[in-house]
């Protein structure tokens, strides 16, 4: 019997695997069609302070091995997450979720983040400042170190969970971000963002994405993403969780491997719905095959 | 939504760029408007494809020849397994139809109109048909729609088949109750413009999943935003915004 347990920032998941925001909704889709209980957590839709729309369509690009995607955030806004979306997903998950939360200013941050706290079902919150969709917003606080501690310091000052600070690769040093935010209270960091990306239309001559440029994702940018775990556990004591085109229970070994204490997997769950089941329902057989007792024990095993 | 394995039983040519694939699997829960999405080797997205007909185990479908995805599906041998998500979008609500509806479907919008039809005629209901096309060599299925028994009207935009000109330019032969379109966005808007009663568009947008999770294809309505995708695609006349 192999152990699949870890624990996550002080709380104990049945495994790693957490489907990433963006790609999950609010999990009503896919609990449909399977028991998302099943899942270690799940990190629901980036939320902001005041509803959004998101970017104009098109906003969705195909890719070698990938996909590109500028939907820009596009959600309820915090009061209609905590009085609409909360309460349903109470009905369909029974364990604490991630909050996924996103701002354009430092109080915004604050903001989101401070009600989010309340909700008893909220387990962690995972401060996105790296989306790079955003004009003007999210993408400066993930890209200096000076306002990406800055956001730390806000949130954790009005907040009880675990903060996980959601890291962009689109920086020269990615480490130098992991240890501000370390160095101003971060209870984790998760990693990577999408990667800054655009295609161009030969038909139209035109980018294909209406916002030009979008974030990558998909099978193409997990050896990025494992690099960047890789230097950031070099760099950190706090835990990491790994993202970046994870597609396999295989996937999510390596990234433990590197440093990764928990794993979210994104672009997979679009392509394939059943793809973070499989995955789980993959561990067994695949940690056998690599005469792996439990899960814990291999974090960082690669250094 | 269904996550299956159909069997590609039949796929040919049907008109200029245009194919017919029939698909061996698992029909139920497919409704007229909806669409499927299918995997295809070498691609990481899916391609959505709207539903033509369902019938004996078999899922028709017709597309257009328009990228590299849909260059290697038309290349497909029979025998070909291919994963499909079912049971994706809407679909149009035929309770509204009353009893004379018009359907007008355009290019790739012909196909989800035929299972529509069929439907109708088998409630009882005498609808008619405006298939428009570009020109003569890429109309498809007018014998088709006429088997079930439906009025049909052919436009082509160059006149060399049918009526001259565009879909809208066949609507002052037809008396209807309600009607259901599909075609590119120019089209349904001159529909939108043209028509005299309340009706049902279908829309296109670039996808992700194809099932509501990514938000890709979102879009506003006069109801709030709805996700093409599942929300749509279909979407009633008063609430769009164009």
């Amino acid at each position: 019997m192999v152990n699949t347990k870890v624990k996550l920032c002080g709380i104990e998941i049945d495994n790693p695997v957490i489907p990433a925001s963006g790609t999950f909704g609010f999990g009503y889709e896919f609990a449909e069609i399977y028991d998302i209980n099943k899942l270690g957590t799940f990190s629901f839709k980036g939320t902001t302070k005041d509803p959004r729309f998101g970017n104009p369509t098109p906003r969705i690009a195909e890719t070698p091995m990938g996909m590109l995607n500028s939907v820009g955030l596009q959600n309820p806004g915090v009061d209609k997450v905590i009085a609409e979306e909360l309460p349903k997903l109470a009905k369909v998950f029974n364990k604490p979720v991630m909050a996924n939360v996103s701002g354009f200013s430092i109080d915004d941050y604050a903001y989101t983040c401070e009600r989010i706290d309340k909700e008893a079902q909220v387990g962690w919150i995972e401060v996105n400042i790296s989306c790079p969709n955003v004009h003007g917003g999210g993408m400066s606080f993930g890209t200096d170190a000076k306002n990406a501690a800055a956001v730390t310091k806000a949130v954790k000052a009005v907040t009880t969970k675990p903060i996980i600070i959601k890291l962009t690769p689109n920086v020269t040093d990615i480490a130098e971000i992991a240890r501000a935010v370390e160095s101003e209270g971060a209870d984790g960091v998760s990693l990577i963002n999408t990667l800054s990306g655009m295609r161009i239309s030969l038909a139209k001559k035109k980018p294909i994405l209406k916002n030009v440029t979008g974030g990558l994702s998909g099978p193409c940018v997990f050896p990025v993403a494992l690099r960047c775990v890789w230097q950031v556990y070099n760099a950190v004591k706090i835990p990491i969780v790994g993202m970046g085109g994870v597609s396999s229970a295989e996937d999510v070994i390596e990234m433990m491997l590197a440093g990764a204490t928990a794993v979210e997997v994104g672009a997979a769950n679009l392509i394939d719905p059943y793809a973070c089941k499989k995955i789980i329902d993959d561990f067994a057989q695949v940690m056998e095959k690599y005469h792996i007792n439990s899960l814990e024990e291999i974090i960082g095993g690669a250094h | 939504m269904k996550n299956t394995v159909f069997e590609l039983i039949k796929n040919k040519q049907i008109a200029k760029n245009t194919y017919e694939s029939v698909l061996r699997g698992d029909i139920s829960d497919i409704k007229a408007g909806q669409f499927v999405n299918i995997k295809i080797d070498g691609f990481y997205l899916r391609r959505p494809i709207s539903v033509c007909n369902v019938e004996n185990e078999e899922l028709t479908i017709i597309y257009k020849v328009v990228g590299a995805g849909t260059k290697v599906m038309a290349e497909m041998k029979q025998g070909t397994r291919l994963n499909v998500l079912t049971g994706l979008g809407n679909g149009y609500d035929l309770s509204k139809s009353g009893e004379k509806p018009l359907l007008v479907g355009g290019g790739a919008g012909v196909p989800p109109m035929y299972l529509l039809c069929r439907q109708l005629v088998k409630l009882g209901k005498t609808p008619s048909v405006i298939l428009g096309f570009g020109s003569e060599n890429e109309v498809f299925y007018e014998e088709e729609f006429q088997k079930l028994g439906a009025k049909v009207y052919v436009t082509t935009v160059d006149g060399s088949y049918g009526i001259k000109g565009f879909v809208t330019d066949a609507f002052d032969k037809v008396e209807y109750t309600y009607f259901y379109t599909c075609g590119p966005e120019p089209m349904l808007k001159a529909v939108y413009d043209k028509s005299v009663t309340s009706g049902e568009f279908s829309f296109e947008e670039r996808m992700g999943c194809g099932f509501g999770a990514c938000m890709g294809c979102s879009c506003k309505t006069k109801y709030g935003n709805k996700r093409i995708c599942k929300d749509g695609p279909v979407l009633v006349k008063e609430e769009i915004i164009w």
